[in-house]
């Protein structure tokens, strides 16, 4: 048997007191897809930086077909033959694709003959996998799904033999998802071999051939794909038995409580996004959005959130106008009538990553009397208030002192839902709440939001992820260019019904 | 990303302690460097350094005086920066600052003398304050970029000052763009006076009581920054913005509210300069302490526990380099300007210089320790 084409052996690496890869031994096959997966914070992430030479292991040794090799940077990684593509493109938005590929590769002082040979070496590569790029447009014009693929291409040119894809799925719709393991089937064909980390049990099942699974940092156990299924994997992921599908009992609805009329919103640059929406939402129901990203739920969800002007329409919380185009209230205010909001972007809204974990517990809820009495902060109430918070969201670490940015996304979301959920709101908007969030986490997740429901709340769920809208929401409606094209109880609507609305075709 | 150590794994005195102290080091080998060069014995110099701030009372005594004026316009600078906004208008705002205490010490003279000096306290607070208003409006309202605009109100400031010092507020006794003298009990008592007090002789020296008032501007600062919900909320805005819009957490109110502490702080050095000093307002007092404090700011990370140590290197640079210049005729007051631009370099600009070779050969030698 030949010796395998990544081989890693007993790394080790802790980040402070936090382990986050234990005695990792690990051996990827020549021309296989391999999947990685497991809670988000159980290491993956940390594991194939250091195969990427971004960190540096403590201890253990990484081998490429039987030689040891030491990977100090990234750019070792690419000459031993290894390709990242990473869940956050590394692109300059306002480069070509072409530009972008030999950024740092370019070989030559003042373009000319080189430039063409790479042109043409990359026209082949499209071809060859079925990339579909067009070298010569600029990035900020491409679809999430293409910037991807320059990716791909970028490592490819690079002479990637292994290509690492991290959460690649995360910010696809479902038909650029198909198109993707379209790309990565042919690849494999062609003799590449793919790492696919993930913590979606389906793209386990329908790409890979082998899977390891990681808990805690550590493997908890390899499988051959054919001979294993779903919840087994889940299982081993978190350690015990899953429920994938969420308890839910009939919803108890009472009186409309929150009421969007023919709202209309702009975006920064002023063009109109969300155009003439109505929403009614009852006490004790769940109404979730559904809708491919960019289609105006981050412009609705801020202007309900009173974030964000109204530019003509109103909101009405309890019967009472909240905003329309003369006036809004503001965040704080609107919390100060029962309305909490869970951002779609926890990075760049929902929490100070810089911030202390106690202090982004309390983030927007600091100047309440139980926290901050005459502008000084109850710092001994705070602590007691946040250690009590991560153990009943069971926070991991539970250290309410730890910089926030430590901590992996579910828990970071925990941290936000535990803010948000804490003063018990009556209407609550809800924008991707399990984006980058882990299977242990996301049951825990859904069944606070059903446990908020069951107490009467009404909830706006907004979410991209379909599985995550039918098991949740009592009502379904699809938004696509920033209308509401189609509503409908959940039980009369089918997976194939939303997909084509969410694809405009009504 | 892509830095070859992690930080959780470097202990908090290698890269708060050690790091600083070799770029400090750097910085004194290659200021050395020139002295050697304009043909004196660096050693010398240092000796005479040491000797100028520490080698005797009164010298010590100009040393602090020069750290009570870097600690506010650090702090100044501090308060704005954990706000995000770089107020570079400190030299202005302090400047103006010294209206208010004159002014105070002007027309309060009935009251109690330690009323007065509360009053000046607030006076120089609220024209240093006034002075960064008008900036900090700009920019949280038209999104006019606080560094151009004040710096431009450090020129409007020193041309204002020079038209009020010769055409209004002059004392018309004398020929100097300055104004008369306030009242001598108004005056700051001086460390020979607190001697005095013990009943110790010394000389004379600068040093006085708006030393401690200094020293109670960094608890100030600490506690607002750390322990208020005030503070809270700029570091909010100053970190994300949008998360801070998101919390229902203005940011117009914030950079407001900061630019105004730290106009207020820059404007008491010239409790310092007029009631501890001159006791008048002379033409151009703020003499660069304003543009110094930047550099302490950014060398005492912004920190009160920072500002004072950065704040005292810098006192000892000013009071020891003039006791180098006056020993050795090759070495001008210029070549400490040099000296200070080299330190700001190496602890400024070139602070990652040297900190992830150092960062990383802590790691290693305590992860062998722990192996061991």
């Amino acid at each position: 048997m030949t010796s395998p084409i990544l081989e890693l052996s007993k790394i080790n690496k802790s980040f402070g007191h936090v382990q986050a890869n234990k005695d990792i031994s690990l051996k990827i096959n020549k021309g296989t897809i391999h999947g990685i997966i497991g809670e988000n914070g159980a290491g993956k992430s940390t594991l194939m930086s250091i195969v990427f030479g971004l960190y540096q292991a403590d201890s253990g040794t990484i081998s490429i077909s039987g030689n040891i090799i030491k990977l100090k940077s990234p750019r070792d990684s690419i000459v031993s033959g290894i390709g990242m593509v990473h869940q956050h493109f590394m692109l300059v938005e306002n480069f070509t694709v072409l530009e972008n590929i030999i950024l740092g590769f370019e070989g030559e002082l003042v373009f000319g003959k080189k430039l063409e040979q790479a042109k043409k070496n990359l026209k082949n590569l499209c071809e060859t996998y079925k990339l579909n790029i067009d070298l010569d447009s600029t990035i900020a014009d491409l679809s999430v799904g293409f910037r991807q693929r320059v990716e791909i291409l970028k490592s490819l040119y690079r002479g990637a033999e292994v290509l690492i894809l991290d959460e690649p799925t995360g910010v696809l719709t479902p038909q650029e998802v198909d198109e993707l393991f379209k790309i990565l089937r042919s690849l494999q064909q062609e003799g590449k071999t793919i790492v696919l980390i993930t913590h979606k049990l389906n793209e386990i099942m329908d790409l890979t051939s082998e899977v390891s699974v990681m808990r805690q940092g550590e493997i908890v156990g390899h499988k051959k794909t054919e001979s294993t299924n779903k919840e087994e994997l889940a299982e081993m992921m978190v350690g015990r038995t899953v429920l994938l599908r969420i308890n839910k009992t009939e919803a108890k609805k009472g009186d409309v409580v929150f009421r969007v009329n023919n709202l209309k919103v702009k975006d920064d640059l002023g063009v109109l996004r969300v155009k003439n929406v109505n929403i009614e939402i009852h006490e004790g129901e769940i109404l979730g959005l559904a809708g491919v990203t960019g289609n105006g739920q981050t412009e609705l969800l801020e202007a309900l959130s009173g974030i964000r002007k109204v530019e003509s329409g109103e909101i009405q919380l309890f019967n009472e106008t909240i905003s329309d185009q003369n006036n809004y209230l503001n965040p704080k205010a609107l919390k100060e009538r029962g309305l909490a909001h869970v951002p779609e972007d926890r990075q760049r809204m929902g929490l100070i990553s810089d911030f202390k974990a106690y202090e982004n517990l309390i983030f927007g809820y600091h100047h309440q009397e139980h926290f901050s009495k005459s502008s000084i902060l109850k710092e001994k109430d705070i602590l007691s208030h946040s250690h009590k918070a991560m153990e009943e969201y069971d926070v991991r670490p539970r250290s309410p002192n730890l910089i926030t940015s430590n901590f992996s996304g579910g828990n970071q979301q925990k941290i936000i839902l535990s803010r948000e959920l804490n003063e018990n709101p009556k209407i609550l908007l809800v924008g991707q709440p399990t984006r980058g969030v882990d299977i242990g986490a996301i049951e825990f997740i859904h069944q606070r939001l059903i446990d908020m429901r069951n107490k009467g709340a009404a909830i706006l769920l907004v979410s991209v992820e379909l599985e995550e809208i039918l098991s949740l929401s009592d009502r379904i409606a699809v938004m696509f260019d920033g209308k509401i094209v189609g509503e409908k109880v959940n039980q009369d609507i089918t997976d194939r019904d939303i997909g084509l609305l969410m694809a405009g075709i009504v | 990303m892509g830095s070859a150590v992690d930080k959780s794994k470097v202990p908090w005195w290698v890269s708060n302690l050690i790091v600083p102290l070799v770029n400090l080091i750097l910085a004194f080998l290659v200021s050395g460097l020139f002295i050697f060069i304009a043909g004196e014995n660096p050693i010398q110099a240092v000796k005479l350094i040491l000797y100028g701030s520490f080698g005797y009372i009164e010298g010590i005594g100009y040393t602090l005086y020069y750290t009570t004026n870097f600690i506010f316009t650090g702090l100044a600078f501090a308060v704005a920066f954990h706000c995000r906004l770089f107020n570079i208008g400190g030299e202005g705002q302090a400047y103006i600052g010294g209206l208010g205490v004159f002014f105070v010490a002007v027309n309060f003279t009935f009251l109690p003398v330690p009323i007065v000096w509360l009053l000046a306290i607030v006076g120089a607070a609220l024209f240093g304050g006034a002075w960064a208003f008008i900036p900090a409006y700009l920019q949280a309202k038209r999104g006019s970029h606080v560094v151009i605009t004040t710096i431009m109100f450090n020129f409007i400031a020193a041309s204002l000052m020079v038209f009020l010092l010769v055409d209004v507020i002059r004392d018309t006794n004398q020929m100097g763009p300055h104004t008369i003298a306030v009242a001598k009990e108004l005056w700051f008592p001086t460390f020979k006076d607190f001697a005095q007090l013990f009943g110790i002789e010394i000389r004379y020296s600068p040093l006085n009581l708006s030393f401690l008032v200094a020293i109670a501007a960094l608890f100030f600062v600490w506690f607002l920054i750390w322990k208020t919900k005030w503070g809270y909320e700029m570091r909010a805005v100053g970190h994300n913005t949008q998360a801070a819009i998101y919390a229902g957490i203005s940011p117009y109110k914030n950079i407001i509210i900061a630019m105004l502490i730290s106009g207020a702080l820059a404007g008491m050095l010239s409790l310092n300069e007029i009631l501890g000093v001159h006791h008048k307002i002379i033409a151009g007092f703020p003499a660069g302490y304003g543009f110094t404090g930047i550099a302490v700011a950014l060398m005492g990370r912004n920190h009160p526990i920072g500002i004072l140590p950065a704040a005292f290197l810098f006192g000892i640079l000013y009071q020891g380099g003039s006791e180098v210049t006056f020993d050795m005729p090759n070495i001008t007051r210029y070549m400490f300007v040099a000296v200070q631009g080299v330190i700001i370099l190496f602890s400024g600009a070139l602070e990652n210089l040297f900190r992830p070779q150092i960062e990383s050969f802590f790691v290693k030698r305590l992860n062998k320790e722990k192996m061991a």
